[in-house]
């Protein structure tokens, strides 16, 4: 059995773990907007979780996981040194890159570890980048140094005011709007309300908005279809269709209620893993 | 014929001797394995209602109906001398997986379907023989390294590691290729790991036929998706030889509406969830799976049965298969459709879905159904179910599970571009499983659409004959209007 070793653990924020894991397969090949399915134990459960970074040179993947739920609180304990049960990627299509002119991305939360490999390959090709992050307060921001290294223009959003404009990524958004700023793509990640508002934003405008969805998967692979999203009336698969879909077409009432189906399971699991903890 | 009639005299036992098998009211409460298997002394006595036949020009043996052709008659030979052993060693030849095909072979309509036995009486139960050498293989025999030939210097990689591939590893391994699996699953051995229930196929025992292929020097890369990793011209770079078993495991849907409910999933989800996942151990292993009250099966195949057997034993109160032809149709083995009803799946049969409905929350609560009746036969020489009009009806339902097929895995095939696929998505072979591709090899699922474990593993040792003679020197290909032709016409 394989085993992959971490190589470094950090802690972005409180709850926000990031894991540097030795993966040289998987690095050479990882593109930007891609994900991995990780299992930390035999006993684990399967979770896909997006590359904040990989780098071929070193032979590491960097995950970002929000410790929400019992697997995602099991890895924010590992420490370097410590193993990974299984580890499978690169997956998905990664994001379709290309010269469009004016990128704005808007990244919350969780979403920002993603935006990071996204943007940094929005301006490697060309584009003049306009990113927007938020999150709910000042101690729950990260990668603000890297995304702010790969900006032609940065902003900054807190819910509480706590750094940068007090408000939603959002409210950026609508300003950039009604400046009359031309903006050729919007790209968003991060919380599936977050998504929707953007993709409300954008849609009487006709700006090509494209997420980045989260569905609930368990091969990853295309095989049993956990993930699938309703796109333009259509089902897809999460994982192997995407996972970046065009947000005008997106179902999100329905992946909403489809991220939630397991939510009573996923507390008796949590409070199993506290209670022997 | 005349040979056989003069030892009918000796008196055969007209019926197998009996499997003994958990109770069905106590088995649906486990996953433990249904039939428990024979002992030494009820094999022997198994094995000695063989007649031992001859093969003639004319006449179909057991062995002419087993798609690995095993010596059947020679095995059981030496099972009726009680020397198990040497029995094993004579199904090992031809035979990767023994503990897999004893449980899951559709034997009666392959060897057991051509003994002379059962001709008048029940065949004689080579299946159940197959199981009892090679479980008692796994118990008595030493696992240390298995001999092979010495290194042809040959490389061989297989892509994808369920029956299909694992059996091209086994023969060509036996020969003194070296070869490497690369599987995408966490576990090898495809559907036999993620697909097949614990109570009719352990676990443990595919571990032990990995575990067997692997002690001959196979190198199993599990975590390994072809495709999003190396592609197959990557992979040709490092090797001599590719075979291509990469199985259908992309789930069919019935495009009907309420389809994306909460509790409905495929056949694949729920069946993964379970066996490579255990959620039937959760909270113990932390993959989840509910199943509610009643769970509602649409299928009729062995993957259906799997699934309605399954929900009885996560306890819900009703497991209920809805198929649109009749009982005579249903594709499943009989076995499985008998093991089914005594363990108390209710059957509707002529019934096909219209429609899900769901509650305010977004999970289903109901099917909609429809009373069919078989016209004409079709394309597939069954009875079309034609609909009764007005026989509408609905039914209640927590968990529904659509077991109505599956498709290729189209990953190796888009990320190969010169090979040639069918218009169903399969990959286009030839009778030796040879692609439009150069050195690439296709069978299982992939090439033929879904089959069994038995057809697959035919398929491969088929594909690994062809493999061997090409790897020491034949590199005889067919023309490129050959695959053409085949991609067409399937």
């Amino acid at each position: 059995m394989k085993m992959y070793e971490i190589v470094k653990s950090q802690k972005l924020t409180p709850d926000v773990i990031k894991l540097e894991i030795r993966a040289p397969h998987i690095a050479k090949k990882a593109k930007a907007g891609q994900f991995i399915m990780v299992t930390p134990t035999e006993h684990g459960e399967r979770i896909p979780l997006t590359m904040a970074d990989f780098s071929p040179e070193k032979g590491t993947i960097t995950i970002a996981a929000l410790e929400v739920g019992k697997t995602t609180r099991e890895l924010g304990t590992l420490k370097a040194g410590d193993k990974l049960f299984s580890l499978v990627g690169p997956l998905g299509l990664p994001t379709h890159l290309h010269k469009y002119g004016n990128v704005v991305s808007i990244g919350g939360g969780i979403g920002l570890a993603l935006m990071y490999p996204v943007v940094r390959a929005f301006k490697q090709s060309g584009n003049h980048t306009i990113n927007i992050i938020g999150a709910r307060n000042e101690k729950l921001l990260m990668y603000e140094d890297e995304i702010k290294s790969v900006s032609d223009e940065f902003f900054i959003c807190t819910d509480d005011g706590t750094k940068g404009h007090k408000g939603f990524v959002s409210d950026i958004l609508k300003d950039l709007i009604a400046k009359g700023s031309k903006i050729d793509l919007v790209y968003a990640v991060g919380p599936i309300i977050m998504m929707k508002v953007i993709a409300n934003i954008t849609r009487p405008y006709n700006i090509k908005t494209v997420v980045s969805l989260n569905p609930i998967m368990v091969d990853g692979t295309g095989m049993c279809g956990s993930c699938r999203v309703i796109i333009k009336g259509e089902t897809k698969f999460g994982c192997v269709d995407g996972p970046e879909f065009d947000g005008h077409d997106v179902d999100f009432e329905n992946l909403t209620a489809r991220n939630k189906r397991y939510m009573p399971e996923e507390q008796v699991a949590l409070r199993r893993w506290q209670g022997a903890k | 014929m005349a040979e056989e009639a003069k030892k009918e005299p000796r008196k055969i036992v007209p019926k197998k001797y009996p499997m003994p098998e958990q109770d069905p009211k106590e088995r649906t409460k486990n996953f433990n394995e249904v039939p428990i298997g024979q002992d030494a002394q009820t094999a022997i006595l198994e094995a000695q209602r063989c007649l031992q036949c001859k093969r003639g020009p004319n006449r179909k043996l057991c062995m002419d109906g087993c798609p690995v052709e095993i010596e059947i008659p020679a095995f059981i030979k030496k099972v009726q001398e009680g020397n198990f052993e040497e029995a094993i060693k004579i199904i090992r030849q031809k035979q990767n997986l023994p503990a897999v095909c004893g449980r899951v072979c559709p034997y009666e309509n392959q060897c057991e379907g051509n003994c002379v036995v059962g001709k008048k009486n029940e065949p004689v139960g080579i299946g159940r023989l197959e199981r009892f050498l090679a479980d008692w293989e796994r118990k008595e025999m030493k696992k240390g390294k298995i001999e092979v030939p010495p290194s042809t210097g040959k490389k061989v990689a297989v892509v994808g590691g369920g029956p299909a591939g694992l059996t091209v590893a086994g023969d060509l391994a036996r020969l003194g290729h070296k070869v490497s699996v690369f599987e995408a699953l966490q576990y090898c051995g495809g559907v036999l790991i993620y697909g097949i229930p614990e109570f009719r196929l352990p676990k443990e025992i595919v571990r032990a036929e990995v575990d067997y292929i692997s002690r001959m020097g196979v190198d199993i890369k599990t975590d390994y998706v072809v495709g999003k990793l190396d592609t197959v011209d990557e992979l040709l770079k490092e090797y001599d030889a590719v075979f291509v078993a990469t199985g259908a495991g992309l789930p069919d849907w019935t495009g009907l509406s309420g389809e994306n409910l909460n509790g409905i999933m495929s056949a694949n989800e729920f069946l993964t969830r379970v066996n490579l996942m255990k959620a039937f151990k959760f909270p113990e292993y932390d993959t989840p799976i509910r199943v509610g009250e009643r769970v509602v099966t649409i299928g009729g195949g062995n993957v259906a049965m799997d699934c309605a057997r399954t929900s009885l034993r996560l306890g819900c109160k009703e497991s209920v298969i809805l198929y649109r032809r009749s009982d005579a149709e249903l594709p499943a083995r009989r076995e499985e459709v008998h093991h089914a009803k005594d363990e108390g799946v209710r059957f509707e049969l002529l019934a096909a879905p219209l429609e899900f409905i769901g509650d305010e929350c977004g999970n289903v609560k109901q099917v909609k159904a429809i009373r069919m009746q078989l016209g004409e036969p079709d394309a597939s020489g069954r009875r079309r179910p034609v609909k009764i009009p007005g026989s509408e009806f609905l039914i209640d339902a927590q968990t529904v599970l659509i077991a109505i097929g599956q498709s290729p895995n189209p990953l190796v095939p888009m990320t190969t571009p010169d090979l040639k696929t069918t218009k169903e998505g399969t990959i286009a072979v030839d009778e030796e499983g040879r692609t439009s591709k150069k050195a690439v090899w296709a069978g299982g699922d992939i090439a033929s659409g879904a089959a069994t474990v038995i057809l697959a593993m035919g398929d491969g040792k088929r594909a690994a004959k062809s493999m061997h003679r090409y790897l020491t020197g034949d590199k005889s290909w067919p023309s490129p209007e050959v695959f053409e032709k085949l991609s067409c016409e399937m």
